[in-house]
């Protein structure tokens, strides 16, 4: 490859594809560490109550086990007296259970004992052989059940201006006067994460002060930080590396207590320990996509003007963390209505904490929202596209001022186009393919372009390549590959000359990988990164060839083995001289955004466009072709980015026709309890998914102009479905998913 | 999981006499199913008898039909060319079922016998009168959205599985099984069970018994088949519902029926009234219509399982209609 190609846009394949192919590429259950030992969970039977004995006799006598350790003979965690009291945390209020702390259970299936053994298979059957008793106290387990008590957030409570506060502009609950108008209720039902890759840790204290986790998160720097608070330690003395992550979804953005689990188990053995979830254990215990209740209310002209919408929900959170995500923000940006109110509750229940999953909060708003959209168009007897144009607006009506770049429309146009929107009639279950209803729908999604500081760092080798580090995560979208193109591009070298390492709490800082702001926050940091360490070669350089020292700083270039100037190729200092003479080469730099985010409101779009076809004796609904367009700002990597929105596309098929764990409430158990009961898209779910980008830079956000995928890949995906499934039936499912006895 | 002993068996006697002489001790196929059940600590045999080197695997012509051996693979019989030219409904059954993988590994004998799926048997704390008589049905009051509508009683409303069987008992198949009493044959529409009051028993084989062979008679329905599954996703996952219909058609008029349902009660449920009202009629979504009202007599319902009241008859017309134009 030419050094001056462009590589910034190029679908380059991923730096990581072939040892991630050929099984090379190491998880954190994959380090086979000497005298490991393996630790198996033990959860309470009981959903609320209190231990009144354990029996760990028969475990402890059992072969090859080292240790059975509960709340009964735990070594004291110096940390728990102090957390969740660290405000540093935005994610909740309260905080995470003290493992094996004391006697309380608060949810089914929390962790009440770990047993430690030298082989797994050992642990596993010592596991079954702990016995406990409890004293019972009645549970809730049911959001509908409890609305009633539902409450404001903690957060909005204290803050009035915290966007999980009461939000009004015009008149409240104008709606109601509307002479047009609909209303409805809509539910999501608990949703698991479930990435390929169960949660798991490897936990080595390498001293008594010096502890080493191999662990499946989305951010090297907050379990870190999570666990030198928890172990009362500097954080210099806790090492966490995440080289590879087997997807996520969310799912590894919180401290769970698996990890606590096996970090005392590790410090009891005083050996390695390997502790990885069953299937069964990630339903309870590593958060979800929490049971969301919401009631949309929504007015509108003859012409199709919105004039009102009050959009509530009530979203489930545990007694012992308030978890809050953004449900109603969508809703307060998207479209001109003068008069909007929302409400936010939560509702706390004897299970685990919820935690983000993909497109979070906004993907179950988007459903309500998205589906009243539609509504509203069909009782308007508009097109539902001519609708969302009537209502279209170019600044933000929530906080009045300008977008940052919105480039909605374009993306409405190309999505229209390559779904064949002229094909859909108005009235509900015109189109037929033999047997099949045919629909066609649209959904759209918005997520914040945020972006936070990052660090990174840059080398030059005497070899003429470069060796970046940053302590960013990839949990599947490719980070080092986007990386290693931004930074061939900033160098003008090829992206095989460059090595990109990530995972890891002593490369330099950044933030955990979710909210799809990855690359808008180190992607500058590469970039900037890169020209520092020009400019630096340019001064060392300098020191030998005058050329060198009056050029200008973007004329250095990077040749095979010298350096030179662009205008004067003449000019050469060989890698070998430079680094012989000042040791090594290398910078490190802090990108951060400036206050373009107090001026501007930053956010990527998307709309997805589904075709489905429902069959009309079985009630069985196939998606027969998705289109997701994009305006997610400049697009680094074509390919990597269109595998992010077809994998977001196909969450957003489970989210809309499949997925749901069930709990039965007299037993505050969950009945899914694994990939048989808890459905999520296979292959044949998957039809073919156009992608398309409108690829503009908005270098409001960054000097890249990127805005971030990840979530807008699954908003509005779930109502896009459900609307072509009423386009095809004249069936309103405000219920999801959409299974076949809802429709037959 | 457990410790337990594995033995191998070369002869069928010696793997008979292995199990019948010791009430801990199982028969292991593909494995596909009892070793998940035996890691959740569902079943927790002390002996495991590999029976997977006896010769039981041929599919052969046989007396005026089909005998497939035990151990054939769910795969190996789906394509085999004698199935699919003389019982081609059992084809499409077995490739509706499970996948590619478990079909690889799975046996016509270990797909008989593989257990329900009820989620209150697969949970060890959770009342199943299925897996710990006496504790009572948690399914009964709770989360019964996959279970029976025919057949059920107060002990277990749960359902079999199984594709394959759904299509055999619609075929008229006979078990084969050995036993240390001897041989017998056994009607395959009585080999499985319905709970009444001792639902731990989900077939009528006895204890030791090793199913050898299946046979299925030839007959007239080697064209007018159909296996209709309705599943929550396109495929990977257990019936809502499912049909297995066969139609003789002489011009448009049917000349003999057989079908039976899935997903709907304790055992492959075969539909005799149906059929038999659907003798000397026209093949029209009329005659199919009243069919499946036939069929659903007797049909009750549950809290959760109410829409299979009207997505069981939905599928029997759907599995004729698909039938008819095969
Ligand atoms: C994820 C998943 C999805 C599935 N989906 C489907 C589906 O959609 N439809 C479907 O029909 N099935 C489905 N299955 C079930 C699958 O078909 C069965 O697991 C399989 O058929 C069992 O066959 P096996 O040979 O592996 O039996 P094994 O697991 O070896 O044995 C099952 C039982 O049969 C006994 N046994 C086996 N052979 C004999 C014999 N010759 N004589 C006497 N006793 C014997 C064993 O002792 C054991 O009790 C699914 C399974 C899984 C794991
Ligand atoms: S239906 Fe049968 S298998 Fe299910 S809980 Fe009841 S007894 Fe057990």
């Amino acid at each position: 490859m030419k050094a001056q190609q462009k590589q910034i846009g190029a679908p380059m394949n991923r730096v990581d594809g072939h040892l991630k192919v050929t099984g090379a590429a190491k998880y954190s259950a994959e380090y086979e560490l000497p005298g490991l030992a393996y630790a198996v969970l033990v959860g309470s039977t009981i959903t609320k109550g209190r231990l009144t004995s354990i029996d760990a006799k028969a475990a402890e006598r059992a072969p090859g086990v080292l240790a059975v350790i509960t709340h009964y003979n735990s070594p004291k965690v110096p940390g728990y007296d102090t957390a969740g009291k660290d405000p540093s945390q935005p994610a909740t209020v309260g905080g995470p259970i003290k493992l094996f702390n004391d006697d309380k259970i608060r949810f089914n299936d929390q962790p009440i004992a770990v047993v430690v053994a030298d082989t797994l298979e050992r642990a596993r059957y010592a596991a079954r052989l702990v016995k406990a008793q409890y004293a019972k106290e009645a549970h809730q387990t049911n959001l509908e059940d409890n609305k009633p008590q539902a409450f404001l957030p903690t957060s909005a409570k204290k803050n009035p201006k915290s966007p999980m506060a009461d939000y009004q502009r015009g008149q409240a609950d104008a709606y109601k006067t509307g002479a047009i108008k609909i209303e409805g209720e809509y539910v999501i039902p608990t949703e698991v994460h479930h990435p390929m890759e169960l949660q798991s840790i490897t936990a080595h204290w390498e001293a008594p002060d010096r502890l080493t986790l191999y662990d499946k998160t989305q951010g090297t720097l907050a379990t870190r930080r999570d666990f030198a608070k928890e172990w009362g330690l500097p954080e210099a003395n806790v090492k966490v590396i995440a080289t590879f992550v087997g997807g996520a979804f969310g799912n590894a953005l919180h401290s769970w207590p698996h990890e606590s689990a096996a970090i005392i188990a590790a410090k009891v053995v005083n050996r390695p320990v390997k502790l990885m979830l069953t299937r069964e254990q990630m339903f309870t215990m590593v958060g979800y996509r929490p049971y969301t209740w919401q009631k949309l209310g929504m007015s509108a002209t003859p012409d199709g003007k919105i004039t009102a919408i009050t959009h509530e929900s009530i979203g489930q959170t545990s007694t012992y963390e308030e978890f809050t995500e953004s449900t109603l923000a969508q809703t307060r940006m998207m479209y001109a209505s003068p008069n909007l109110t929302t409400r936010y509750r939560l509702a706390a229940l004897d299970i685990g904490s919820p935690i983000w999953m993909r497109g979070p909060g906004e993907a179950t708003g988007a459903f309500a929202l998205e589906s009243a959209m539609d509504e509203m168009a069909h009782l308007l007897n508009l097109d539902p596209l001519e609708f969302r144009l009537r209502n279209y607006t170019d600044t933000d009506p929530e906080k009045n001022r300008p977008w940052s770049t919105k480039f909605l429309k374009e993306c409405y146009k190309l999505g229209a186009d390559r779904i064949g929107w002229n094909k859909r009639k108005l009235k509900p279950g015109s189109i037929r393919d033999g047997e099949w209803l045919v629909g066609y729908g649209m959904g759209v999604g918005t997520f914040g372009a945020h972006r936070g500081g990052a660090h990174a760092s840059a080398q030059l080798r005497p070899d003429g390549t470069v060796l970046m580090q940053c302590a960013t995560t990839d949990i599947g979208p490719g980070t080092g590959t986007a990386m290693t193109q931004i930074a061939a591009d900033t160098l003008g070298i090829a992206p095989e000359k460059i090595t990109f390492e990530l995972g890891h709490s002593d490369y330099p800082q950044a933030g955990t990988q979710g909210g799809s702001s990855t690359v808008n926050s180190v992607g500058p940091a590469v970039q900037q990164a890169c020209l520092a360490l020009k400019d630096k070669l340019r001064e060392l350089a300098g020191a030998q060839n005058p050329a060198f020292a009056s050029a200008k700083k973007d004329d250095v270039a990077l040749g095979d083995k010298h350096l030179s100037l662009s205008s004067n190729t003449a000019a050469r200092v060989p890698y070998a001289d430079l680094l012989k003479q000042a040791g090594a080469a290398s910078v490190t730099v802090e990108a951060k955004p400036g206050n373009e985010g107090q001026q501007y409101s930053m956010y990527s779009f998307s709309v997805h466009f589904a075709e489905v076809r429902v069959h009309e004796l079985t009630g069985e609904v196939r998606v027969s072709k998705l289109v997701s367009c994009a305006d997610a700002g400049t697009i680094i990597n074509e390919k990597t980015a269109a595998n992010q929105m077809k994998g977001g596309a196909v969450g957003g098929i489970g989210m809309a026709l499949m997925e749901h764990a069930r709990i039965d409430d007299r037993f505050g158990r969950y009945v899914t309890k694994d990939l048989a009961d808890y459905h999520v898209p296979v292959h044949a779910d998957a039809p073919n998914i156009e992608v398309a980008f409108v690829n503009q830079p908005d270098l409001k956000v960054n000097a890249l102009g990127t805005k971030g995928i990840g979530e807008i890949a699954t908003i509005g995906v779930a109502p896009a479905i459900a609307n072509a499934v009423f386009n095809a039936t004249g069936k309103r499912v405000r219920e999801l998913p959409i299974t076949p006895d809802k429709l037959v | 999981m457990n410790q337990f002993q594995y033995v191998r068996a070369t002869k069928s006697q010696g793997a008979i006499d292995a199990v019948a002489k010791d009430p801990q001790a199982k028969f292991i196929a593909g494995g596909t199913n009892l070793v998940d059940l035996m890691k959740r600590g569902i079943m927790t045999p002390q002996k495991l008898v590999d029976i997977n080197r006896l010769p039981l695997a041929k599919i052969e012509r046989q007396d005026n039909g089909l005998r497939l051996g035990a151990l054939a693979l769910n795969s190996t019989v789906a394509n085999d060319a004698l199935v699919r030219q003389h019982q081609p409904l059992l084809a499409l059954a077995l490739n509706a079922g499970a996948s590619p993988q478990l079909r690889n590994m799975a046996t016509v004998g270990g797909n008989m016998l593989q257990r329900t799926r009820c989620s209150y048997f697969y949970d060890l704390t959770m009342p199943c009168n299925k897996r710990e008589p006496g504790t009572g049905c948690g399914a009964l009051e709770g989360i019964n959205r996959m279970h029976a509508i025919f057949g059920a009683s107060d002990k277990c409303i749960a359902v079999h599985p199984s594709d394959m069987s759904v299509a055999l008992v619609a075929l008229d198949a006979t078990v084969l099984v050995s036993g240390s009493k001897g041989d017998r044959r056994i009607a395959f529409a009585d080999f499985h069970r319905l709970p009444g009051d001792t639902p731990e028993k989900d077939t009528n084989l006895e204890a030791g018994e090793l199913i050898t062979a299946v046979d299925i008679p030839d007959g007239p329905f080697t064209k007018h088949v159909h296996y209709q599954k309705v599943r929550e996703r396109a495929s990977y996952a257990f019936a809502l519902v499912s049909t297995a219909a066969a139609l003789d058609l002489d011009g448009n008029t049917i000349k003999a029926a057989r079908l039976a349902m899935g997903g709907v009660a304790h055992k492959p449920w075969r539909l005799t009234a149906a059929e038999q009202s659907l003798v000397g009629q026209p093949a029209t979504e009329a005659s199919f219509r009243r069919a499946a009202e036939v069929a659903m007599q007797g049909a009750k319902a549950f809290k959760h399982n109410a829409y299979k009241l009207k997505l069981g008859p939905n599928t029997i017309v759907q599995a004729l209609r698909t039938a008819a134009a095969a």
